[in-house]
């Protein structure tokens, strides 16, 4: 039986065994709701929690472990002699596993009986035509051996899959079962629920930490790994990057790179956090009601832009624009329409809603008393604004600041369209320049090989970003309980 | 009768500060002040008393156009200070509420030092030339807030980290501090103690010398204690305004004895 019937099958006993726990309960005390220790719906999802909860682990769980264990018995039947390394291994282990995936398709289609799929034998038939007839197509002929470990593979996945239909129901029924028996007036429905629910609060916030663990710590050991290739100095004090060095000379250095993620970002946060704060100001303190309602949602559309369209917009209108005036023709500092500006300019504009609707959140949250003092001693607007509520809301702007740096540090698609790819250290911020992350991608993206510096450079480079990021956000969460404890 | 000829006699004594006449506000639908007509004397104490919600802090902010920042806050009438419609178009509401100071229901210190708190209004108006006449200026107003012992230590600490009896001390320091004509305290002492509450009353009466004062209370024996005059309202009305003695010991309406002796409010 697959998964997903099994699925909708303990889906079904929860439900009965809701209904079936709740009128228990009920009968129990004969209809009366004040002699029962919890309320009758919480006996009901007691019922549905058991009998469903524990099968759907142990379903979750033999469906990873299955295949698993499935591969490792399977490739035990080709031949030492057949391979290698690990890595022609796996190829034939997944040449395996497509013509066990063609035999069961045949047999679902009707071109073999499920008889003749147990018996087949590669001298007296084509297995490549036959497979390939029902859209499952091989590389190359199909070996005795393989065969073979297809066939293995066919019967250890039929039986697992009885086992683990009977295992799970057996679990839900059990489940089920215990749950219904316990039912009665005095059983603390409500407490065994809240458990269960604290549980399902546990597990989604491992689960969160866990991943983030998970990446933080693959990042960590291939950074290792890169460095076990690539000397760290150099890396981290190179002034080249250029990993196509001819000659086998490659440098890889990040300076260039940093240099122009902080230049780009330091572009983006001049444009974007004063007209972000000034709008935010203006929005919170001096618009009217109907202006606000109008003007906060316009400018949080932009927030809503795919990177990708402000990419476009840097890379034919804003660059062009500014080769006009900067270019040959104009002032003469730009050569092309990519430059350090044109990604800045571009990226602040998008980091503009950002600042403005965070900042603008954090000055309402000023409370109306305190502008009220500030007025009742004749303070004007403006000074109320400078003297006491951007002082108050400080704190929470420099949170919402450090926030839109993060993003402009990790923006990929405005560098690529609008800065171009040329890592470069250089001072004026009309020349093209590029970014980590944009140098991630050109990375990755080619067909280098996982296991070259070249490609595990990338790794490198992801850690670098991470703690750039991570030390902002450690700054703004310092900065914010620094002038909490102040204010407070 | 005789509460008009009163009146008329301490008009003569002395001149009238803030006039107001056939004064209205809305909030919304909702109207809370009707036709309250009142004049309010310089050089004295007037208090404002009556039962919870009936429209005394209402009407405090309209005398110095606190109400401006209320959006749904309409006002009709008029308020004339020393002869002049607060309301005209030409009277800017910021040296208006400079020369009317007040000191809120609620503490309000602003989350900056006890020492910026205070020197807040004499930085913004210019009040002290350089540093050591607007040091003197903090500590003469903190002293006149009765709070000046209790801070001398700890300038620089933020004012919202004092218990609230002082952040109500530090607001009354606050507010004298820029030296207004007219002082507005809406229940300046309901979080003191009563040597405090003793030591802000005495402010008052030291205010009184030079300015006029406003003070919303429910305590019946301090607006006995603190004021010459008293205004009673209720539900959004003017009930009776007159001498203090008088209104204490032989108010004219039915509804203000009932109020001062306790059966309503
Ligand atoms: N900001 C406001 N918005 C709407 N209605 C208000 C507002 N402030 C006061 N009101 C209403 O106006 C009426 C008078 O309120 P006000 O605060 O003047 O009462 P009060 O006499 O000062 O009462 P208390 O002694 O409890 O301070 C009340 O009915 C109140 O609901
Ligand atoms: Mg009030």
């Amino acid at each position: 039986m697959s998964a997903s019937w099994l699925l909708i099958i303990l889906l079904a006993l929860a439900g009965l065994g809701f209904l079936l726990g709740r009128n228990r309960a009920l009968a129990s005390v004969g209809g009366d709701l004040r002699k029962l220790h919890s309320l009758p719906n919480y006996y009901g999802f007691n019922v549905a929690m058991l009998a469903f909860v524990p099968a759907v682990l142990v379903l979750g769980l033999w469906a990873v472990a299955q295949p698993m264990v499935i591969d490792a018995s399977a490739s035990g039947v080709i031949p030492q002699t057949y391979y290698q390394d690990e890595g022609a291994l796996n190829l034939i282990m997944s040449d395996v596993r497509r013509v066990a995936e063609g035999l069961d398709l045949a047999v679902a289609q009707g071109v073999l009986s499920a008889s003749e799929a147990t018996v087949l034998n590669t001298q007296t038939t084509d297995l490549r035509a036959l497979l390939g007839g029902v859209g499952v197509a091989l590389g190359s002929e199909v070996a005795p051996e393989v065969l073979a470990a297809a066939q293995k593979m066919r019967v250890m996945t039929a039986t697992g899959n009885w086992i683990m239909t009977a295992i799970v129901l057996a679990a839900g029924l059990g489940g089920f079962l215990v749950a219904v028996r316990m039912t009665q007036a005095t059983l603390r429905a409500r407490n065994l629920v809240e458990s269960g629910i604290l549980i399902l609060l546990i597990g989604a916030a491992s689960i969160a930490i866990l991943t983030t663990l998970g990446i933080v710590l693959s990042l960590i050991f291939n950074t290792i790994n890169f460095f076990s290739l690539f000397p760290a100095g150099d890396f981290l004090f190179g002034t080249t990057w250029s990993p196509e060095g001819r000659g086998g000379s490659e440098h890889l250095g990040i300076l260039p790179l940093l240099w122009g993620t902080i230049y780009i970002s330091l572009v983006a946060l001049v444009v974007a956090v004063p007209i972000g704060l000034f709008a935010a100001v203006y929005l919170s303190e001096y618009a009217s009601r109907t202006t606000r309602g109008f003007a906060k949602p316009l400018l949080e559309v932009l927030a809503g832009i795919p990177t990708i369209v402000y990419g476009l917009f840097a890379l034919t209108i804003v660059g062009p624009m500014l080769v006009s005036v900067f270019g040959a023709d104009g002032l003469g500092w730009m050569q092309g329409t990519r430059s350090v500006m044109t990604a800045g300019l571009v990226m602040g504009v998008m980091l503009i809603p950002f600042v403005s609707s965070l900042s603008d959140d954090i000055i309402n949250a000023v409370p109306q008393t305190m502008r009220d003092g500030s007025y009742g001693l004749g303070a004007t607007q403006s000074e109320t604004v400078r003297q006491v509520v951007l002082p108050a809301a400080l704190p929470g702007i420099v949170g919402a600041i450090l926030l839109a740096a993060s993003r402009a540090i990790g923006e990929t698609m405005i560098v690529v369209m609008g800065a171009g790819a040329a890592a470069r250290l250089d001072l004026n911020p009309f020349a093209a320049m590029t970014t980590v992350t944009a140098k991630i991608v050109s990375q990755l993206t080619g067909d280098s090989d996982f296991a070259s510096p070249e490609a595990l450079v990338a790794f490198a480079l992801g850690m670098t970003l991470f703690i750039l990021t991570l030390g902002l956000n450690v700054l703004a969460l310092y900065i914010v309980r620094k002038y909490r404890e102040q204010y407070e | 009768m005789t509460q008009m000829s009163k009146i008329e006699r301490a008009a003569t004594m002395h001149d009238i500060k803030i006039s107001a006449k056939d004064v209205q506000v809305y909030y919304g639908e909702n109207h809370a002040i009707k036709d309250v007509n009142v004049e309010i004397e310089d050089k004295t104490v007037t208090a404002f008393i009556g039962p919870s919600g009936c429209g005394k802090s209402t009407f405090l902010r309209c005398l110095n156009r606190m109400n401006d920042t209320i959006d749904i806050c309409r006002i009709k009438g008029d308020i004339l200070l020393d002869g002049e419609d607060i309301y005209d178009k030409r009277v800017d509401p910021v040296q208006l509420r400079a020369k009317v100071g007040m000191v809120f229901q609620k503490p309000n210190p602003f989350p900056k030092s006890i020492y910026d708190n205070v020197a807040y209004g004499p930085r913004i108006h210019g009040l002290a030339r350089n540093k050591a006449e607007l040091d003197e200026i903090v500590e003469k107003s903190l002293r006149r807030g009765a709070i000046w012992d209790e801070v001398k230590d700890r300038l620089d600490a933020p004012g919202t980290g004092l218990s609230g009896g002082q952040q109500q001390r530090l607001c009354i320091a606050r507010a004298v501090a820029t030296e207004p004509e007219v002082l507005l305290m809406d229940e300046p002492c309901s979080a003191l103690d009563p040597i405090a509450t003793a030591q802000v009353e005495e402010l008052i009466d030291e205010l009184r010398q030079n300015f006029s004062v406003v003070i919303v209370t429910h305590s019946m024996q301090q607006a006995a204690r603190v004021s010459q005059k008293t205004a009673f309202f209720h539900l959004g009305n003017l009930v009776e305004f007159g001498e203090t003695s008088q209104i204490f010991t032989n108010p004219v309406d039915p509804r203000t004895e009932s109020y001062i002796t306790g059966r309503i409010g």
